[in-house]
């Protein structure tokens, strides 16, 4: 029986779950784990961004099959790091959310960011940041947020 | 300005049709109160997800339709507008703090359930809903005087307990408190607040006593959209609930031959199968399994529907505006100023269709019972999805009972005239009624292929402005012609709103143009189509601001004026575009030169100002244009009047995101149809603004008592002209196709 980790809690899937079902649909539908959003499906908006071993990955295009025996998955609801933590705490302060459907992905990818760079450049920014779409277009917000979360890491 | 009123007729059909909502409906704010008492029948909708704590609770203070405060001292404003981004979960209770003399962080928001006695929209009349950047407009006094009555009622039930002079009593900060020391949170208070009789009148607080108005505070909704809490329709998950994916005809309006669902029942979670007006809908037990059902569907689909393309849309539209339409304003006899002008430009612009691609593709909860009918969803048209699903279903509307949660997104799309996407997840259900099978919730969900080629599109326009100046280079004679596609036409907004065959929606910006023009005409032809279009974020000023901003400049030009100076001396009798066009151009630097870029870069600033939905935005755009015709927008500086600014912040967010959201439609955005069927499909050929092209933005406010207008939408018309400006200015090309192709 395949086992995983998601939000450090073990997972065990039945065979009977099909190895062609996107991570981002087992997330949803069969966790309930809904902070993880459907966007496009096609890895080009960003809004399902998870972990895997802490790689930021789209989990739209990730079939189960495709998961390694034993994976740590981190979704939002399991996102407990001090980068997390500095980065939700600046979106919170910034109010960087409209209508905030993207913004479970948008967090994922900063914090990810910043887990691997301390002091990210606009450029570092760009760059980590241009697969997540926000069509609310919050991207000022983000940027200075981002900013903010660097800071307040020391 | 649109007054956006519907007409209730549209939905009368057999006479089941219940007329108790519109008899019901409040009148806009007269003398004394107008608050709505709380129904038990509107109470009984407060379920589901979205709902807040201590919403329908033994010992709750409900003093009207609008606030609950309860025992753990929380205040819950019911929001009778949709939050899909623009802030109303912050603005409404923003009102009401303001009057109540709450603590900014007991106050709660939640989405009101669909009554439109007790929530409709005052600047609609009998409809409950939200668009026109109406919200905070509508519900200034009314939330106002909300707050007002239920703090009157608090130190009313204060006064009785300590036995002294209400007027003695003092609120502030959430605390009720009398000079002898004694002192009652709301929640303390709440069920003695209860008993007291509602006031009749209220006065409401003289502006410069406000402490939230005008100032900071935090949004009620940033935390949940931060830690993946909020609830979004896609989230909703109800006991044995089953997900339907429907499969739609390539073309709008071709109809269903026949179809094979042999192969998809053995797709393991698939449930049901089931033919719909719209398609056929795949019903499973998960997401995955309902698309994987749907995508062995074999289809046959008939030879009926439309068959257009964008290219002879366009190459027919061109030829409509060469001829005068139905005149929408005439001022003078602009034909004669114009063949006697010293110097006559004339330019045509197009415009294609426009997706609103939110985020959220669109969905749709239903559970369908005899006895009603449930809908969970970001609900932005209650009065017209449950006048029209109550219509479909044979139910009475008031059994149409619909739960509001966040939209993620909208831009117009959840404001359906047709209530289509509503009625395509309550047609799966009443198949499965059929089928024997009542009552299983279902939840809808469009793929982003769905949601992409649904139609519902801004629509196609043409316009062609012709002008002419006089020996001074002032312009004498103006006409403008404009073809596309009527917004409201057969919807129930028609018989108010399209007037005399000019649909409001299809001239507006063009028709109210503010410069003081001697001889100015403007003409309409309303083409029909057979594609679905809709508002979208900004509605006629999307095509009319970008018309009519870009050739004022071309013409400034013309004239050898500065395109400031040149729009500065026509608008003596509007004192707002001025203001706000003083303020954008001052915070720019627009008297000293732009600062030059690299080597080999070129580099252009430009102007537009506009007024859309009562509120007048000014923007300068600042690019860089590089020597393989390659453009970033640097910079835009954007001043707003919108009367009162009531939430500064999330005024300066709407500009911010109005911004971005302009930036797609005129670098990238289009919609094409070829041979009738929709050649784009999702971001990677119907791409939408990144991080990375965002420009810097710097929003100033222009000071205001006046009453509050709108700020959803006002910024988003004007960043496509003035960024078109700038690169005339940098590249001396002008721009009249969207999106913007420079190379």
């Amino acid at each position: 029986m395949p086992t995983y980790f998601i939000n450090k809690e073990r997972v065990d899937f039945a065979a009977s779950v099909p190895g062609d079902t996107p991570l981002l649909w087992i997330l949803r539908d069969n966790l309930n784990l809904t902070g993880t959003k459907f966007g496009c499906g096609m890895a080009l908006c960003g809004a399902c961004t998870v972990y895997l071993d802490g790689a930021p990955t789209r989990s739209c295009v990730t079939p189960l099959s495709s998961l390694k025996q034993g994976v740590e998955i981190t979704t939002i609801e399991g996102l407990k790091s001090k980068e997390g933590a500095a980065v939700q705490a600046a979106w919170a302060r910034l109010d960087v959310p409209q209508c905030g459907y993207c913004q479970s992905g948008q967090v994922m990818a900063a914090t990810a960011l910043l887990a691997k760079k301390k002091r990210p450049t606009d450029a570092d920014i760009d760059a980590a940041m241009a697969g997540i779409i926000c069509r609310c277009a919050t991207y000022v917000r983000i940027r200075a947020a981002i900013k903010e979360a660097s800071k307040a890491l020391g | 300005m649109n007054p956006f009123r519907i007409d209730p007729e549209h939905f009368k059909t057999t006479g089941t049709v219940s007329r108790r909502v519109f008899l019901q409906s409040t009148t806009a704010m007269g003398a004394g109160l107008t608050l709505g008492l709380w129904l038990d029948d509107a109470a009984a909708q407060m379920s589901g997800p979205g709902r807040a704590e201590g919403a329908n609770v033994a010992g709750t203070f409900a003093p009207n339709a609008f606030l609950r405060i309860a025992r753990d001292n929380t205040v819950t404003v019911l929001c009778k507008h949709l939050e899909m981004g623009q802030g109303v979960f912050t603005g409404l209770p923003t009102l009401v703090a303001e009057e109540l003399d709450a603590a900014w962080p007991q106050m709660r928001a939640a989405g009101a359930p669909a009554n439109a006695a007790l929530y409709n929209n005052l600047a609609f009349g009998p409809m409950q809903g939200t668009g026109g950047s109406t919200a905070m407009a509508n519900s200034y006094e009314q939330y106002r005087q909300a707050g007002a009555a239920a703090r009157a009622m608090l130190v009313a039930a204060a006064a009785e307990q300590w036995k002294v002079p209400a007027a003695s009593i003092a609120v502030k900060a959430g605390v009720v408190s009398h000079a002898s020391g004694k002192k009652a949170s709301f929640g303390e208070l709440a069920e003695a607040a209860g008993k007291q009789p509602v006031p009749t009148t209220v006065t409401l607080k003289d502006p410069k006593d406000f402490v939230f108005i005008g100032k900071h505070v935090q949004r009620t909704d940033s935390v949940a959209k931060t830690n993946g809490t909020a609830t979004f329709t896609q989230d909703v998950k109800l006991p044995d609930m089953l997900t339907a994916v429907v499969a739609h005809a390539p073309r709008f309006g071709q109809g269903l031959k026949s179809f094979d669902g042999a192969a998809v029942t053995s797709v393991p979670g698939v449930r049901f199968v089931v033919e719909i007006p719209t398609g056929v809908a795949v019903v499973a037990t998960t997401f995955w399994a309902a698309k994987k059902g749907r995508d062995a569907l074999k289809l046959e689909w008939d030879d009926t529907g439309y068959k257009g393309s964008s290219a002879d849309i366009i190459a027919d539209y061109r030829k409509l505006v060469a001829t005068p339409g139905k005149s929408a304003r005439n001022d003078g006899d602009a034909g004669k100023a114009i063949a006697g002008a010293a110097k006559k430009l004339e330019a045509t612009f197009e415009f294609p269709f426009l997706a609103h691609a939110a985020m959220e593709p669109l969905n749709c909860v239903v559970k369908l019972t005899p006895e009603g009918c449930d809908i969970w969803n970001g609900e932005q048209f209650q009065t017209v999805d449950q006048m029209t699903i109550a219509k479909y279903t044979g139910l009475k509307p008031e059994q149409v009972r619909l739960n509001q949660v966040f939209a993620g997104g909208s831009f117009g799309r959840r404001a359906s005239t047709t209530s289509d996407y509503l009625i395509e997840a309550v047609s799966i259900a009443v198949a499965l009624n059929k089928a024997g099978k009542p009552g299983i919730p279902v939840k809808m969900v469009w793929t982003r292929e769905d949601d992409m080629r649904a139609g519902y599109y801004r629509p196609i326009y043409v316009h062609a402005i012709t002008a002419g100046l006089d020996a001074n280079g002032n312009i004498d004679g103006w006409l403008h012609r404009i073809a596309g596609q009527s917004i409201l036409t057969g919807s129930a907004f028609e018989s108010v709103m399209v007037k005399d065959g000019i649909d409001l929606t299809s001239v507006e910006g063009a028709s109210t143009l503010p410069y003081a023009i001697p001889h100015l005409a403007v003409d309409l032809h309303t083409t029909r189509i057979g594609v679905p279009v809709l508002w979208w974020r900004s509605v006629g000023s999307t095509h009319t601001a970008f018309s009519t901003e870009t050739f004022i400049d071309e013409l400034a030009s013309a004239a050898g004026k500065d395109p400031v100076a040149f729009r500065r001396a026509m608008l003596a009798k509007h004192p707002r575009h001025l203001a706000a066009l003083e303020l954008a151009v001052d915070k720019a630097g627009w008297s000293k030169p732009l600062g030059a870029g690299k080597a080999g870069d070129k580099r252009g600033r430009g102007v537009a100002v506009h007024e859309s939905f009562g509120t007048v935005v000014a923007q300068v755009a600042e690019v860089t244009v590089d020597k393989n015709g390659k453009y970033t927008v640097d910079r835009v500086v954007c001043a707003v009047d919108c009367g009162t600014a009531i939430n500064p912040d999330v005024i300066r967010a709407q500009m911010e995101g109005g911004i971005g959201f302009g930036l797609s439609a005129a670098m990238m955005g289009r919609i094409t149809l070829k041979d009738g069927v929709v050649e784009e499909s999702n971001f990677h050929n119907y791409p939408v603004l990144r991080i990375n092209e965002m420009p810097a933005i710097d929003v100033h406010i222009v000071p205001s008592t006046a009453k509050p207008s709108g700020v959803g939408e006002p910024a988003v018309p004007v960043i496509g002209p003035a960024l078109a400006n700038a690169l005339a200015m940098a590249t001396g090309k002008r721009i009249r196709t969207l999106p913007i192709a420079l190379v």
